[in-house]
């Protein structure tokens, strides 16, 4: 795979958070989030289970509305635009779901052109294939092609789901929980597979996870999300070298120290 | 909100309206309505979906065929049978053409078709649409660019929309002839004689009226489906229940409609 290597535009911020609120019902989830993301970066968003790392891409995705506080990915104020604009948007976003969310009644070819069929209308079916077989190779699946999302493995579910973002050639991917469930190797394989993402395409990335190892092989930088807010920042080294007991436990765990 | 007025808040017993129950039924039907609405809007909004909806009306009509093929059939040969006895004894066996279609026409043809398409087609489209939102499918295809409800909801009450006229047509059919089969093997009618007799007491109001009551049949069997597929929460057993309720509350409603259309018809059929 020909890759253009790391290149990080420090002056160009693709999506920019300040002071987001979000709440479900009495649960008030995001408490005054403020994010940068840079062209070509990848941002690791960590943290415990049912602290909002999901919501926050979704929000970030359009998925859901925020309470309080702006969203602006691309230039767009994502709360304030229309759906149209949103779709639009969205073009331009790929969503890497935990649960991979292939189309069930659909074969991995037409899960893939799902997406280029309904967008890229202009394109012949000869482009439609030559797509479909370039993001499944990008993704090392192409034999894959005619098979149902029943009959592939985890890690081949979360490669085909990357494969169907990649095929609208996202500028920011959202990475949930990628290898959430997945063997060690398989997990360093989907690591390997958004770091060549990030470098084939550049594009920049927030990936969320609570697996330490997915966190120091494909982050730029490290967030860490306790009670709702951000409560360090940094390079990996830089937060779990900070001393903070409150990520002790997270490195205990993963690292078995 | 301070973490100590939450706690405050969360202790305060919850106040109702009516009573826990009775709000959850009226945010229910208010929710439902609320869909429907959703629906009506974007009907006509494009894009149409012409494909999914000739695949949608495929997969409801054509894959219903065979079921609504044996359920016709048995239905007209159990019903001539049954009614013979009654007719017979005052010797009015030559009004059992009449008769049967009458009540095919009438009656049993719609009600029946509802019925079989509510538990077929329904518990399908519920349990298919709660398994797409609880695996985040639903999600994808929004981020995808895709309208999810128009092309999952839109399309798919339109198919059971046209389809289950189309089907309580073919129904009526196949049961005439299985009443048909039933009558010549007793009474050695002709076939043209027994459409005859059958035809003789019909009129364009039965036929309308069974039209109508159809469209309306897969009307609610599709919004109905629909709805609490796509609203499914609670994971796989959410997924269960969203199939089970589909079917029962679209037989529910079905009587409903079924006995104000009639008596609907029946103030024209008098007047």
């Amino acid at each position: 795979m020909a890759t253009k290597g790391k290149h990080i535009d420090r002056t160009k911020q693709v999506i920019v958070i300040r002071d987001l609120h979000k709440s479900f019902g009495t649960n008030h989830v995001l408490r005054g989030i403020d994010l940068d993301i840079y062209q070509g970066e990848n941002v690791v968003v960590l943290g415990r289970s049912g602290t909002g790392k999901s919501v926050l891409i979704k929000i970030i995705a359009g998925l859901l509305k925020p309470d309080k506080g702006s969203v602006n990915v691309l230039g767009n104020n994502v709360a304030a635009i229309s759906y149209r604009e949103l779709e639009q948007l969205r073009l331009r976003i790929g969503f890497s779901f935990q649960s991979s969310a292939l189309y069930d009644s659909m074969t991995v070819r037409e899960n893939l052109e799902f997406p280029l069929l309904r967008n890229s209308k202009h394109l012949s079916a000869k482009q439609v294939n030559q797509a479909v077989e370039e993001a499944l190779e990008a993704v090392g699946l192409s034999q894959t092609i005619n098979q149902w999302p029943a009959e592939l493995s985890g890690g081949q579910r979360k490669r085909i789901g990357i494969a169907r973002t990649l095929i609208m050639q996202p500028a920011i991917m959202l990475y949930d929980e990628p290898t959430a469930g997945l063997d060690p190797i398989t997990s360093m394989e989907i690591n390997d597979l958004i770091n060549e993402v990030q470098q084939r395409y550049n594009t920049s990335s927030i990936i969320i996870t609570h697996d330490l190892t997915c966190a120091k092989t494909t982050g730029d930088r490290v967030a860490v999300l306790l009670d709702g807010r951000f409560v360090q920042e940094g390079t990996f080294e830089d937060v779990f070298n900070s001393g903070d007991e409150r990520l002790k436990s997270f490195y205990d765990y993963n690292f078995i120290t | 909100m301070d973490d100590a007025s939450m706690k405050l808040k969360q202790k305060q017993p919850r106040r109702y309206v009516i009573s826990r129950k009775l709000d959850a039924f009226f945010f229910d039907v208010y929710a439902f309505g609320q869909f429907i609405a959703r629906f009506f809007r974007n009907l006509f909004l494009p894009p149409y979906e012409f494909k999914e909806i000739i695949r949608q009306c495929y997969m409801i009509g054509v894959k219903s065929l065979p079921l609504i093929t044996l359920t016709g059939f048995i239905t007209g040969i159990v019903f001539t049978k049954q009614s013979r006895p009654s007719l017979s004894e005052f010797g009015a066996t030559s009004w059992l053409p009449s008769l049967v279609a009458i009540a095919i026409i009438r009656a049993l043809a719609p009600l029946v078709t509802g019925l079989i398409t509510a538990g077929k087609v329904g518990s399908n489209i519920g349990a298919e649409l709660g398994s797409m939102k609880v695996t985040e499918q639903i999600d994808a295809m929004e981020v995808s660019a895709t309208n999810p409800f128009k092309f999952l909801v839109v399309t798919r009450v339109i198919a059971t929309t046209c389809m289950v006229p189309l089907l309580m047509l073919y129904m009526a059919v196949v049961a005439l002839l299985g009443a048909f089969v039933n009558v010549h093997s007793n009474e050695q009618t002709s076939f043209i004689s027994f459409i005859e007799n059958g035809f003789h007491s019909i009129i364009f109001l039965d036929i309308f009226s069974s039209v109508l009551k159809s469209i309306v049949f897969g009307f609610t069997i599709g919004i109905v489906s629909c709805y609490q597929g796509y609203t499914t929460t609670q994971g796989t057993q959410g997924v269960g229940r969203a199939a089970n309720t589909s079917v029962v509350l679209a037989m529910f409603l079905i009587f409903i409609e079924e006995i104000i259309i009639v008596q609907i018809t029946n103030w024209f059929r008098v007047t």
